[in-house]
């Protein structure tokens, strides 16, 4: 969306920047969101091989698990869909302590 | 995401084009929609691409379902835009804080001694008169115009041209008694009372603000509250 245009300028941008250092990067993008999630869809982040991460999906409360993910999704280069909600317990070991429901689009930059 | 479609999506970013890039969340094939081309792994089949061109010009990313499949549409639009006319105080604060919220910030001003880069750090300046700025500068649906200088000849043009654009704000410093007399001049220029109505004067949502800053605070407020729609919108995440 709009308002994340500058924002999602600065994580393609240090997307590139790790792409640049030969690292391999991830990109996350917020697809879908239900309830009072607090990142709107469109929003990204990108995480590189050693862990690092910019931009958010969320609060903060995801960010942990979907740099776990991140690290699967560069070792195959198959993307993912994953959801992260309260009610989705036994999908995900964490949850949105907002109450809300989001899905992201997780694929690496090849 | 291969990275000739990130790079092509990068340069887009870079040369501020508007683009969208489809995913199939079936397959992972992806291909980037540019305004009068498209590239990428598979090319859109002609019926789908007006769904791709309507979430372009109404600045909506989401999921759409065409035949079998989901696809997820990211659209990636230039950033919004401000144009503040006066190179005051007022726009001192307010250019760094819209710039923080995601807007290119121009501020006009033709008089040299306020539009300096040591007042406006990284911000850019143009030094036309208002309306001849406003003309090159091409205002959109997607712009936000604000007169602060409290000279009607340097407000009034700026506020006609604007009027005249689709610019999704439009706002104008200045008293209720200040307001009314703008009003006789544009109608005097020939704006009806409906193009007037669209200008937000006083401007700002009433916070009681008292300093520049507070000021800049209570416009870029109220710049949010006209692009996302207000009460309507709370609720929907």
């Amino acid at each position: 969306m709009a308002e994340a245009a500058a924002e999602v300028a600065s994580v393609l941008d240090q997307a590139a920047a790790w792409l640049a250092e030969g690292r391999q990067v991830a990109l996350a993008t917020v697809i879908a969101t239900w309830g009072s999630s607090p990142r709107p869809v469109g929003s990204q982040m990108a995480v590189d091989d050693r862990g690092a991460m910019a931009g958010s999906v969320s609060g903060g409360c995801i960010e942990g698990a979907v740099v776990h993910e991140a690290q699967q999704v560069l070792t195959t280069g198959e993307p993912r869909l994953l959801s992260f909600g309260v009610a989705d317990e036994t999908a995900w070991s964490v949850g949105l302590a907002c109450g809300g429901k989001v899905e992201l689009y997780l694929e690496a930059i090849r | 995401m291969r990275r000739r479609l990130f790079d092509a999506l990068r340069r887009a970013q870079a040369e501020k084009r508007a683009v969208a890039l489809v995913t199939d969340l079936g397959t992972g094939l992806q291909t980037l929609v540019h305004a009068d081309a498209q590239e990428g792994d598979v090319a859109l089949e002609d019926e789908f691409l007006p769904q791709v061109r309507d979430a372009i010009r109404r600045d909506r990313s989401g999921i759409v379902e065409f035949y079998e499949g989901r696809f997820f549409i990211q659209v990636q639009n230039p950033p919004l835009r401000l144009i503040i006319i006066g190179a005051v105080h007022i726009a001192q604060a307010l250019a760094p804080m819209a710039a923080l919220a995601g807007y290119d910030v121009t501020v006009v001003d033709p008089r040299r001694a306020f539009a300096t880069d040591a007042r406006f750090p990284a911000i850019t300046l143009n030094g036309e008169w208002p309306d001849d700025a406003l003309a090159a500068l091409a205002p959109d649906h997607r712009t936000a115009i604000v007169t602060l200088t409290h000279d009607p000849k340097l407000d009034d043009p700026a506020l006609l041209a604007a009027l005249s654009s689709p610019a999704f704000y439009v706002g104008a410093l200045g008293s209720r008694k200040t307001h009314a007399k703008r009003r006789e001049r544009l109608a005097e220029a020939g704006a009806g009372e409906d193009a007037f109505a669209r200008i937000k004067g006083p401007v700002g949502l009433d916070i009681s603000a008292v300093t520049p800053a507070e000021i800049a605070i209570s416009i870029l407020a109220e710049m949010t509250l006209t692009l996302r729609g207000g009460p309507k919108a709370k609720g929907e995440g």
